[in-house]
């Protein structure tokens, strides 16, 4: 008997490339949690899944064993300590021992201190940690308005790196889809993650996160009144938006009333929270990561030349909350003083 | 019932049916007959003779500038990945030819600065406008009335409201649409975030019920014409004219669940007017945008359209109004 395969077949290949389809969603199942009034659509939404990779990906590491005090100051002990000399002796070291834990597991001392003489301001790395460490108290000590008392430290970015994995340049896609070439001159229109893959801007960085240029787009009346925002300056802005959403892992209802965007009443508080953020961020890049230039050798530099910045996935690394809200702090308190040196946003000549 | 009107592996296949003779015979592709064929899998959903297939110069010029136009947003795309064509298929969701950036305003860009936006659009519009020109003068050629062209007319109205209406009234060519595929999404959705929720807007939210009406009345008037073909009833023409028992069960159906029927010319009427009035109303929605209102939400609160829901979040000040920023 012949049998008749053509229906089987045409089955079959409509069953492949339904799979391949069903390939390319999000795996299930997601979570919703009701977050304005009801029946407005003001929900988070989490994939369960993901919401698990995240929480082990962003567990805080056991702290240094605490120490007794020795009752001798750093700077009576050791050389050249700016940043810590009034720490206890014991305590210093206690610290140390936990940046090298958090910053270079694997190479040691020896990443930032030259062997021949702790004090030595030779190694390029220990010139950065100091200004990091500063920039550690000065947002600790000056950005509660963002950290909160949760604070950050040295591990909230590094994470056991040597360069934290979230950093950006000036014009450079962020995490491309494995084996894209995006685009040279175009500036968008590339699958990259800092976008959360679609289709827009992703140099928002060196326009929100370096220069101070206007992120609202939005009128303040219902008529014309002279807001000339283009949509392409609006794309800009969205960008930025998706890489803020993506880095937090949430959606635009953590922070948005989203039946009008820039409604300032009726806003979630982390709204505001963000808003300082931004500022914190774009702070820290002018003041401390930008001066560092001349201190990098080339191969830390981005292809403009530029020092390598931070942006909000840089601490947040895809939690809602840095390390899932864990303060590292009352471990620390040395990283969290109660003034600091509070470096003040320059705005930038070029650009 | 052996036989059905859609999806059938019974084919009656005759002489091809090759129309009245045009002049001049070469505007049209199988007017002799010899390359007409049919094509077996076409005759599953329709009609299996392809052709005779007419050109004329409308045709010939439409099909010229329109393949300028895709191959001038095609070799803009390559050249963004330097010509790598694995790098092409692999972006091409994303790949995109933008328009010019808002400092050139209404004047022509240099080329790879969107001056190639510029022609491209030209030639996509030059094409659609000819082809547009086509299905009308075919539809005087062939003595029918000109109801196709004029729903054409009307997508093509929101077509040029996008893209040249719009940005003209704006000043600037910036805010054209992008010729790439996510890269329009992405720009629909900056545009509603733009002016404050596009929702609001009362075109866009008559759009919507005429394109979802659109398909309810597919729906509706396909299902019953289905429903009644066993009595002739898809001889839809001859139950105008002598009203047949098809018509007549067609009528007391929806008399019967919701006491009002169209007829069996004017249910055409309908799907017509649905259909053509959502690109119209969305075209004036657009149009409207950022001329004439900048604020959509604020526009619905002002006249009473947006509810006002209980405040639930404890109140936020704006930190870029606090003193001392």
């Amino acid at each position: 008997m012949k049998i008749d395969l053509r229906l089987p077949i045409l089955f079959g290949v409509l069953a492949v490339l339904t799979g391949l389809i069903a390939l390319t969603f999000e795996a299930p199942y997601v979570t919703m949690s009701q977050w304005g009034y009801r029946g407005t659509g003001m929900a988070v939404v989490y994939n369960d899944k993901a919401i698990k990779a995240s929480e082990v990906a962003n567990l805080v590491p056991a702290a240094q064993d605490k120490v007794e005090k020795s009752g001798k100051k750093a700077r009576e002990v050791y050389e050249n300590v700016q940043v810590l000399g009034d720490l206890d002796e014991n305590e210093f070291n206690r610290l140390m021992a936990a940046i090298t834990e958090w910053v270079s597991p694997e190479q040691g001392c020896s990443y930032c201190h030259n062997e021949e003489g702790f004090a030595h301001d030779k190694m390029y790395q220990k010139v950065v940690a100091r200004s990091m460490l500063k920039m550690t108290q000065d947002i600790n000590a000056n950005w509660t308005s963002h950290v909160k008392a949760t604070g950050v430290t040295c591990y909230t970015c590094h994470r056991g790196n040597n360069v934290p994995a979230n950093i950006w340049f000036n014009n450079e896609p962020g995490g491309s889809m494995a084996g894209v070439i995006p685009p040279k001159t175009i500036g968008q229109n590339t699958p990259v993650k800092s976008v959360a893959y679609s289709s827009l801007p992703y140099d928002y960085g060196t326009s929100f996160l370096e220069n101070d240029a206007q992120i609202r787009v939005n009128s303040e009346t219902a008529l014309p009144g002279g807001n000339q925002t283009s949509l392409m300056r609006t794309e800009h802005t969205y960008g930025l938006m998706m890489h803020m959403s993506s880095s937090l892992g949430v959606n635009c209802t953590y922070c948005h009333n989203t039946r009008n965007i820039s409604q300032r009443e009726n806003n979630p508080p982390q709204w505001a929270n963000a808003w300082h953020g931004i500022r914190m961020v774009r702070t820290m890049n002018t003041g401390y990561l930008n001066p560092l230039k001349p201190v990098y050798p080339a191969t830390r530099l981005g292809a403009l030349g530029d020092a390598p910045k931070l942006n909000c996935a840089t601490c947040h690394n895809g939690a809602y909350k840095p390390l899932n809200g864990t303060s590292m702090i009352p471990d620390y308190p040395e990283l969290a003083p109660a003034t600091a040196t509070k470096v003040s946003y320059l705005p930038l000549k070029t650009n | 019932m052996a036989y059905q009107n859609i999806f059938t592996r019974v084919q009656v296949h005759g002489g091809p049916d090759l129309g009245m003779p045009q002049k001049p015979a070469f505007t049209v592709l199988g007017q002799r007959g010899s390359q007409t064929f049919d094509w077996h899998i076409l005759g599953r959903f329709g009609d299996a003779q392809v052709g005779p297939f007419y050109l004329g110069w409308t045709g010939v010029l439409s099909l010229i500038l329109g393949i300028f136009a895709f191959n001038i947003m095609g070799m803009n795309m390559l050249a963004q990945v330097n010509y790598d064509p694995v790098q092409f298929i692999r972006q091409l969701f994303w790949l995109s030819l933008d328009p010019p950036r808002p400092e050139y305003g209404l004047s022509f860009p240099p080329l790879n600065d969107g001056g190639w936006y510029m022609i491209a659009g030209f030639c996509l519009t030059a094409s659609i406008l000819l082809f547009w020109l086509r299905m009308y003068r075919r539809a005087i050629a062939l003595g029918m009335g000109t109801h196709i062209a004029w729903a054409f007319a009307a997508a093509i109205w929101l077509y040029l409201v996008l893209g040249f209406f719009r940005p003209l009234a704006m000043g600037s060519w910036s805010e054209a649409v992008p010729f790439g595929i996510f890269p329009h999404l992405d720009w629909t959705t900056a545009f509603s975030l733009r002016y404050g929720n596009l929702f609001y807007n009362p075109f866009h939210a008559l759009s919507i019920v005429f394109l979802y009406g659109s398909a309810l009345l597919f729906a509706m008037h396909a299902g019953t014409i289905l429903a009644v073909s066993r009595y002739g009833g898809e001889r839809e023409i001859e139950q105008i004219t002598d009203r047949g028992t098809a018509s007549e069960r067609a009528a007391l159906f929806w008399r019967w669940t919701m006491g009002f029927n169209g007829t069996m010319e004017s249910v055409h009427r309908w799907a017509w007017w649905f259909a053509v009035l959502t690109p119209i109303t969305g075209g004036i929605g657009i149009l409207l945008t950022g001329t004439v209102v900048d604020n959509w939400y604020l526009w619905a609160v002002k006249h009473g359209v947006a509810a006002q829901y209980p405040l639930v979040f404890p109140p936020v000040a704006d930190p870029a109004l606090a003193p001392g920023r």
